[in-house]
Parts: structure tokens; C-alpha cells; sequence
């Protein structure tokens, strides 16, 4: 799919949506609310075929975001879903390893190192912290100190 | 009460017994097929990301080419793109050259580790000694021109740190003509080897609709006909200005994946070459003052596939999130969709992720201690050939030719 034809596509799910930013030539985010992550997932990868990347978790002071990033090989174009989780106290998003179970790791890291509870997800156990490490300590939040 | 129905769960690792790293793989089987796999891992986990939030913009390079001693080019290229990327700047020329110099004879240093490896792994130890042998070179290489045969810690935001002396390239084009001739044997050797043909064919089957379910990347998934790879999709460095060709294979099995690496091996040679030859004048870097807000992502086509970076700034000395995705990450997992319902010699193989090879003897002589004929290496590569055709007579393999490619 060339570039001209991935943007006509993602206006198609716009309501889903809460805006389309371009930070680059070949770099484009989608900021989406929780609810839509799996629908917006889906469409990225099973209508639109473009290949799930890895995703991010980040601890931004006062709430979490998870990026889930795409590309779209044939123009080069990475495509990247970006969703809130303004709940800290039980941070809670639907899992898209039913969808991709390429994303099952990275959902269970991000479980570990943050603490954001994946719904849906088949096997959310322990992948990165040891069998000992105490409940509740989330290493990669900010108030953790490296 | 019935009793409840017991399953046999074989342990291989954490400490394996061919792999230099800790993973543990929990095989359970039923008899001599797997019938399940579940992978543990993290055994030495080094906190990077979080490590990278403590160091300033241009100290992470130095971290993250840590990250993995084989990949140290490809990791640091990856994040100090996505710097550019939020900082909006363009290195110049010569540094995008240089850059791609370094990626490539990495590559091509990886891929024949791999292949010596790979020989080590099914038992041809005389492949791990050649392969091994061959690559050392390119490690020298990579010496001369960063100062270190690993981690060369050359790449920086807005450049490179170490410029490629114009004294050095006739040094770099001749040793690329040796490993060249070299690689052409091994290769060669490969796709002729009936003995490799029937362990490797056919085993550890990747399929292209569970290579795109499991996201994998680099040699894995081109092993299974998706021909996917960053240096052509999302031009970086000079990729776009040199003439050279993705390889694929639609097999997906352990001799599609060695296949795609060792003729990968040429294409790098050929873009060595070309970068060499094309070579712009002017500086390596240019000067970075600060990083302003803003995130941007960085990827770069490692030996192993493509290593991912996302990097976010808020305008201080220090990323405020770094994100590492190395190519392993996504291709390990696919042993779920290649090893269930293999036998467990085959997932060994598999899980492995071995590149075959098969070598000839060369530049030695054997003295026959009862007889006192002495072989030299003409008669030692007869011999081999000899034996070549006896097995494939007898295995009735049909053999590949390297010009068919």
C-alpha cells in the first residue's frame, strides 16, 4: 500500500479516533480513546495488513500511555496508535494479543514494568521480573529510581 | 478417582547447552513430538531502558550498543535516528556513508558467526573454524576504522564520531574480495551438500501466515517469503543510493533462513563496495546543541531483522522514555508456530536458529600415517567431491546451483 492510499485508509476510521498527527514524512500517530484501541488495532492490522511492530509504555506523570506501533513495510510508514490511561490507581487496557499474538510478550512486559493490567490477555504472567520480585513494585514508573 | 492425566514437560536451559545466553524452554512432549512450548526468559535482564533515562542524549549511544555485542552498529544507529528525527537534523553525507560501511561489514561479520555456528550446532565443526576464520578480518576491519572490533561506540546524533581514512579503503576492498572468494566456497558448499539438504529441509517449517501473525522480522521472515527489510522500506544511512537486492525465500524452513544469509552475505559485500567507491567528501558530523520536546521513532535492519527505537524528549538533556525493540524479541516467540509437532531433535535445531553450512578443507595437508600418502589440498577437495556425489547418489537430492539465485 503506497503512502497516498494508507492516508486515504486511515480516514476511514476517524471516529474512532481523536486526531491523525503527522511528526514526520514517514511518521504518523493516532491518538485514540482506550475503548477503540482493539478496533483500531484491528483495522491497522487485519483489514489494512500492516505489520505490528512492538509497543511502548510510558509513565507520563499523572496517567500511562500505550503506544502500539505498525508499519506499513511498502512505504515505509510507521504508524503508531497512541491511547490514555488516566486511571493510575488500577491502570486497565483491552489486550490485542487475541488479535496479535506477536504483542503477547510485550503486553506481559509492560504488565511487569508497569504495572497495566491487559485485558482479555490469554497468559498475563510474569515475563521480565524474577519469580521473587515483591508484588506492587513496578520498576519502569517513575517514582522507581534507576 | 480417576488419576489425572499426566503430561512429560522437557527442560532445556536456563543454562543451554549451545546457546552463550540464559533462556529456558519447557518442551512438553508426547514421546518424541512436542506437543507444547513455553519460553522463560529474562534471566539477566539489565534494565537499559530505564538505564537510558539516567544518561544524557549523547551518552545512550554508548549504552545501547551494549545492548547487544553482535548488533552494536545496528542498535545506536536506530536511536540516534529517532534523536535526529525530534532534533530535525540531517547528518551529513559522508557520515550516512560511513554509517552504512559499518552496518554492513557488521552484518556480514554476524551472518558468517551465524553460519559458523549454525555448522557448529549439527556437528560440522569444520564450518565453525572456517566461518569463524573468515570473519575475523572483517572484525580487524571494523577495528581499524572505529578503534574497536565490537561496540565501536562511532555513531552520534548528527553524525558519525570516527571518519573512514581514504589510506584505509584500498585495505577494506581487498579483504572484501578474499571473503568474498571465501563465502562463494562456503556457499557454495551449502547449496550442494546433500547431507545438509536432508537434515535442514523441511524442519522447523515457519509459515508466511504465522510469521505475519507473530510479527517476525530480518533473515526469519524473508526465510518464509516475506520480503520485508527496513534498509529498502524506510531508506536510512546511503541504502537508497546503492544497487543491491532484498533476498527471500518462500520455504520457511532452517535451510531457507541460512540460504537468505548467506546470500545476504554478498549483497553486503556488493554495498561495502559501492559505499567505498562512492565514498563523498566533507565532514562526519555536524554540531548538535540541544534536543527539544517531541518523540520520534528510529529503526535500522539489524543482521537479525529490524531493531526498533522510540524515543521521548521533553526539551532536557535526557530522554524521558527510550523503548528498545530488538529483532529477537518478536522472532523467538514464533517457536510456538514452528516447533509444536516437530520431533524434538528438530526443535533443538529450531530453537537454535541455526545457519548450515558445510565447508571443504583447504590449505592443509594430512599425512596417511599407514600408507605415507600425503594429501594436499587439491586431493583432500577431490575426496570431498567424490564423497559429495557418492551421497547424493545415494540420497537422490536434487542440487542447487548458486547462479540460479
Amino acid at each position: 500500500m503506497q503512502q497516498n492510499e494508507l492516508d486515504r485508509q486511515l480516514s476511514r476510521i476517524q471516529d474512532k479516533l481523536t486526531g491523525i498527527d503527522r511528526k514526520a514524512a514517514n511518521r504518523v500517530f493516532l491518538p485514540c480513546e482506550a475503548e477503540n484501541v482493539y478496533e483500531v488495532c484491528r483495522f491497522l492490522f487485519s483489514e489494512l495488513g500492516l505489520r505490528f511492530v512492538i509497543s511502548t509504555g510510558i509513565d507520563a506523570t499523572g496517567y500511562f500511555e500505550v503506544l502500539h506501533h505498525f508499519s506499513n513495510d511498502e512505504s515505509g510508514c510507521v504508524v503508531t496508535v497512541k491511547v490514555f490511561i488516566c486511571n493510575r490507581e488500577s491502570p486497565e487496557l483491552d489486550s490485542i494479543t487475541p488479535l496479535i499474538p506477536g504483542a503477547e510478550w510485550i503486553e506481559r512486559e509492560m504488565h511487569d514494568l508497569l504495572g497495566i493490567t491487559f485485558r482479555h490477555h490469554p497468559n498475563l504472567q510474569r515475563l521480565i521480573l524474577a519469580d521473587d520480585w515483591p508484588e506492587g513494585v513496578y520498576p519502569l514508573r517513575k517514582e522507581v529510581q534507576a | 478417582m480417576k488419576e489425572p492425566l499426566r503430561k512429560s514437560v522437557l527442560a532445556v536451559g536456563p543454562f543451554h547447552p549451545l546457546q552463550e545466553e540464559m533462556e529456558f524452554f519447557q518442551l512438553t512432549v508426547d514421546g518424541e513430538k512436542v506437543t507444547d512450548i513455553n519460553v522463560r526468559l529474562s534471566y539477566n535482564h539489565r534494565g537499559i531502558e530505564k538505564l537510558s533515562e539516567t544518561l544524557q542524549f549523547d551518552q545512550v549511544p554508548f549504552l545501547v550498543s551494549r545492548v547487544c555485542g553482535i548488533c552494536s552498529a545496528s542498535h545506536p544507529l536506530a536511536y540516534v535516528q529517532a534523536v535526529e528525527e525530534i532534533a530535525g537534523v540531517k547528518p551529513p553525507e559522508r557520515a550516512l556513508y560511513v554509517r552504512t560501511i559499518i552496518n554492513e561489514l557488521e552484518r556480514i561479520h554476524s551472518h558468517l558467526l551465524w553460519v559458523g555456528l549454525g555448522g557448529h550446532f549439527i556437528g560440522y565443526d569444520t564450518v565453525f573454524m572456517w566461518a569463524w576464520k573468515y570473519r575475523e578480518p572483517v572484525l580487524d576491519l571494523l577495528e581499524e576504522i572505529t578503534g574497536n572490533r565490537n561496540n565501536y561506540g562511532n555513531v552520534k546524533v548528527g553524525g558519525c564520531r570516527e571518519d573512514i581514512p581514504d589510506e584505509l579503503i584500498p585495505k577494506i576492498n581487498q579483504e572484501l574480495d578474499v571473503i568474498e572468494k571465501k563465502t562463494e566456497m562456503l556457499t557454495k558448499a551449502v547449496l550442494d551438500d546433500p547431507v545438509l539438504h536432508a537434515r535442514l529441509k523441511g524442519v522447523g517449517v515457519l509459515k508466511k501466515e504465522d510469521a505475519i501473525k507473530y510479527a517476525v522480522v530480518g533473515p526469519t521472515a524473508r526465510g518464509s517469503g516475506i520480503a520485508i527489510d527496513v534498509r529498502r522500506d524506510d531508506p536510512y544511512a546511503a541504502y537508497a543510493d546503492l544497487d543491491w537486492k532484498v533476498i527471500s525465500q518462500p520455504e520457511g524452513d532452517v535451510f531457507a533462513k541460512a540460504v537468505v544469509r548467506l546470500l545476504e552475505t554478498f549483497e553486503s559485500i556488493k554495498m561495502v563496495r559501492q559505499a567505498l567507491a562512492k565514498l563523498p567528501k566533507g565532514p562526519v558530523a555536524v554540531d548538535v546543541k540541544e534536543i527539544p520536546p517531541g518523540e520520534g521513532c528510529g529503526h535500522a535492519e539489524a543482521p537479525r531483522g529490524e531493531t526498533f527505537h522510540y524515543v521521548r524528549s521533553d526539551g532536557g538533556n535526557r530522554p524521558v522514555r527510550h523503548k528498545i525493540r530488538a529483532p529477537s524479541y518478536v522472532n523467538v516467540p514464533s517457536f510456538k508456530a514452528s516447533c509444536i509437532g516437530a520431533d524434538i531433535a528438530d526443535v533443538t535445531l529450531t530453537l537454535a536458529a541455526v545457519d548450515p553450512c558445510y565447508s571443504c578443507t583447504e590449505r592443509i595437508a594430512v599425512v596417511d600415517g599407514h600408507s605415507a600418502v600425503i594429501h594436499d589440498y587439491e586431493e583432500l577437495l577431490r575426496l570431498s567431491r567424490e564423497k559429495t556425489a557418492r551421497i547424493k547418489k545415494d540420497i537422490g537430492t536434487s542440487p542447487m546451483k548458486l547462479e540460479a539465485f
